[in-house]
Parts: structure tokens; sequence; C-alpha cells
């Protein structure tokens, strides 16, 4: 009989000359790290068993009344403990998994600068820029516990923090995001093709763009379009640039700019993209920035933003709660406030109109499914590949 | 050179969070864990080892069995493995260290002062 639903091993993830070195062990320790996620996804399922069974009756016993809050339910839930130890094998993979994959990538931080710069050298497509500043919202959490962020340069010129993202993000989603870690782009490029079928974009913007990831299926999609890609992490837009050049995409510029504040035109973008982007932000720029997207697009452009499921009214206390745990125990704290934004009303604020917002589901194309990945896996929140999309049409 | 061992078992900003009544549990289950993982490595290294073994009957058991490192570089080979295995085996320690040596705001502090910003 064969096992269900087992992670893809992490040999299937797509090659290219970025792509840190390992060796056999190294991709055994990454197996074992997709396989223990799987696991925990279902261990998952208990808290809320155990809520439903004994936290919630209790409360109601000791307190003659309902629980009133999602605080108060994390008050009461952190005494049990099937919630304690699936909280503390979560907390303590995330960190073995962050170990592993700075393991791999440290160990040959020059061997990895000097590819990029190989790829990179004399090339217009990559423009930094030593003045840009990292924003403060990144300066004060480490997000999704990776320790130095996105931005912090161990060595100059360095490329590992988006090395070390690149092979660990297949672990962490246990391959969902296809082998190039690009289901999301995939999906919103199609998506586009499909309900925009005349849509030509001459010029597009992806904001946010990391390790590329989710561009290139964009640029690809469209490859008479000028793409721009924007981030403010040097080490991200290094190995971005340099992962693009090696895989053949060579209309994509990637630029160190903070969306918040970028050099662009009035009107300058026919599609400007984020991905998975805003709720590692804050609480004013998230303003800013969409202040600054309607500037830059251009009457009949479009934009669109793959993000967490937001909260609904009907949603339980224990739902909320649990899509929470992610935020605050594996260091994505501003996703904790940005459930209270309406993003209807965030692009309203901005200046676009009410009856242009528009809000779809998404879930990630995946060039590795082959059937084996059940419908009826619990949903993993905070790592399934099933998002909200939300944008709008200027006009 | 960086000391890509140390580095590699850092700590990420933010009070680390404790889920067990007892933080001495979180610790020796941090580290079992870590145990875990590795076992599950040495697993398929044996697996690889043993399919390939089979496959071209090169190395037989006894061989294994007397086998010790042959030169200096082997020695320092096995060593460099022994120490970077226990660093990482020990992970919660030196995070718990790095957190003594700097205090660092709760998440949830952080969260409220990013909605500022």
């Amino acid at each position: 009989m064969a096992a269900k639903n087992l992670p893809p091993v992490w040999n299937k993830i797509a090659k290219h000359a970025m792509l840190p070195e390992t060796n056999h062990d190294e991709r055994a320790r990454y197996n074992f790290l997709a396989n223990l996620n799987k696991h925990l996804a279902h261990v998952s399922q208990g808290n809320k068993v155990a809520f439903e069974k004994r936290v919630e009756p209790d409360f109601v016993k000791n307190n003659g009344r309902a629980i009133a809050s999602v605080d108060e339910l994390g008050e009461a839930i952190s005494k049990d403990s099937h919630y304690q130890i699936w909280s503390s094998l979560r907390r303590s993979t995330m960190e073995m998994r962050q170990q592993a994959g700075r393991s791999i990538v440290l160990r040959q931080a020059e061997e990895l600068r000097d590819k990029a710069e190989k790829l990179n050298k004399g090339k217009s497509t990559l423009v930094l820029d030593p003045n840009c500043k990292v924003p403060e919202y990144l300066l004060a959490v480490d997000n999704h516990l990776m320790p130095g962020s996105y931005h912090t340069e161990l060595i100059e010129g360095d490329v590992t923090p988006a090395a070390n993202y690149d092979s660990g993000i297949f672990v962490t989603t246990a391959g969902l995001l296809g082998r190039y870690n690009d289901g999301g782009g995939k999906a919103i490029a199609s998506w586009v093709k499909k309900t925009y079928a005349d849509f030509a974009p001459k010029r597009i913007l992806d904001i946010g763009c990391g390790m590329g990831h989710n561009v290139l299926p964009i640029a690809k999609a469209f490859p008479d379009a000028e793409v721009i890609a924007i981030d403010t992490g040097a080490p991200m837009l290094r190995y971005a640039h340099a992962r693009a050049v090696d895989l053949g995409i060579t209309n994509v510029t990637f630029m160190q700019m903070d969306a918040a504040m970028t050099t662009f035109e009035n009107e300058s973008f026919d599609w400007i993209q984020s991905t998975m982007f805003f709720h590692e932000t804050g609480g004013k720029s998230i303003y800013k920035i969409m202040n600054e997207i309607h500037r830059i697009l251009k009457p009949g452009g479009i934009t669109l933003h793959i993000e967490q499921p937001q909260y609904t009214e009907d949603m339980s206390l224990f739902e909320k709660f649990i899509r929470d745990w992610d935020a605050l125990n594996n260091s994505e704290p501003y996703w904790s406030k940005m459930h209270d934004i309406d993003p209807k009303e965030l692009m309203v604020s901005s200046g676009f109109k009410e009856e242009d917002f528009m809000q779809i589901g998404a879930k990630a194309e995946n060039d590795l499914d082959d059937g084996s990945q059940k419908a009826d896996e619990p949903e993993d929140h905070g790592r399934s590949p099933i998002w909200n999309v939300f944008g709008a049409i200027k006009n | 050179m960086i000391d890509y061992i140390k580095l590699a078992s850092s700590k990420s900003k933010g009070k680390r969070p404790y889920f067990h009544n007892d933080p001495a549990v979180e610790r020796v289950l941090n580290i079992t864990m870590a145990v875990a993982g590795e076992l599950a490595v040495m697993r398929e290294r044996m697996d690889t080892i043993e399919r390939l073994l089979e496959k071209k009957g090169l190395v037989s058991q006894e061989e294994i069995d007397n086998y010790i490192p042959e030169t200096k570089e082997e020695e320092t080979q096995r060593q460099a493995w022994h120490s970077e295995y226990i660093s990482r085996v020990l992970r919660i320690v030196q995070q718990e260290m790095e957190e003594l040596e700097n205090p660092d705001k709760t998440i949830a502090e952080i969260a409220n002062d990013i909605n500022k910003m």
C-alpha cells in the first residue's frame, strides 16, 4: 500500500545557476523537514478538537459565559497540552528549517556571491541604489524567523538571504508552489490572460519582488512587456537578477526601490502586481504604498495583490486565533494587524473607485502535482497555496 | 571568512515564544527534534549507501566495521562534522544566550511598533 500525500523529494526543485550546491545530507535534512511540516498540519487538527472538547467547556464552566475574544481564547488554549506540543513542534520546525537553509548557503556565501557577480556583470537590468533605505517595518522584525531578514549582508555583495529563501520555501510549503516556487505568479498570469484576453500590457511593475520567483512567470507570459521588479533588499535583487538571467528571462529589470516612494512617473504602468507582500509591510506604509500604486498606474490599468485570506464576519474566534498563530509565532507580525484592514477601504482611500474593486480566490499552479496531493489534506493555515487576490482597474 | 556554523543557528528578532509551562520542556524538545532530524538524515544516507553497495557489490560489511581515518585531512573532516552537528542540535541554547545578551521586544510589541510605521 502506498503512503498518502507524501511531499516531493527536495531534488525535484528546478535547478538553475544560483541555486546553492547541496550535498546528500543537506538534501536529506530538507526531506525530513518537509515531511515534518506536512505531519504537523495533521497534528494541528487536534487543536480544534482540544478546543471544542475541553478548552471551551472548561472556560464556560469556570466563567459562566462563552469565550468573548481572540485574546481570551488564546489565554485559555495556551494551557492546553495538545496546543502546547503542536505549537512548540511547529516553532521548532521553522527554526530548524532556517538553520538547515543557512547552514547550506553560509558555507558557500563567497561562491554564491561570485556566481551572481558573473551573471550580473555589465547588465543594465540590475539597478542597485545604495541610498535606498530598508523600511523601518523590515528592520523591526526578521519575517518568518529568517535571521537577518532580506537585507543583511554578511559579506560584501551577499546573496545568501535569497539563496536560503529559494532553497527553503520548497520545504516550508512541501513543494506545493511547484518546481520553481512560482505557483503564485503562474496563477495570476493565467488568470489575467484568461480574464482579459485582449490585455497587452506595455509596462508591468512587481513590488516587493524578493528573489523574483513570482515575477518571472508574468514576464514569460507577456514577453513583449517591459517588466520592472522592485525590492529594498540588495541581496534579494542580486540573486533574483542572476537567477532570471540564467533562466533566460530578459525582459525584467530589477531595481532597488521602496514601494512607498518610487521614482516612476505618474500613470506609467499598465499592471502593478504584488504577491504575498503587503502582510510584511507596516500600518502606515501600506496606505503610502497603495497611494503610490494609484499614482503610477495608468488609467485603465490593473493592480492585483495576492494575499493571505481576509478575516470574515462569519469566521469563528478559533479560526481567527489559529490563523494568527503564524503571524505571532512564525514572526510575520503585521499579518496580525492587516486582518483589521478592509482591502476595499484601503484601495478606495488611495483613489480607486469602490465599484472598480475586485476580489478573487487563487490557488497555486503546481507543475509537480501528479494527483498524489489529495484535496482532503487539512488546510495548513499560513502555508496552504490558497490565497485571496484583491485589486482594481483604475478608472 | 564568516563563522558559518554559528551564524546558521542564529536567533531571529523578537522574544522567543515558549508554549510549555516549564521552558525546560521546550528546550529539551527542540534538542530532541534536532536529533530526530539528524537520525533521519543518517537513515537516508545509509539507505543510499546500502542501495549503491547492493548495486555494485564494492564494499564489504567487514571493511566498514574496521575503518579508521587514515590521514590528518580525514580526521579533521570528521571532527568538523561533529562540531557542526553539535551546534545544530544545541541551537536553542545558543539562541537563549543571544536573547540574554540582547533582550528583545515581543512580536506583539513589534506589531504595534510596525503599525505606526
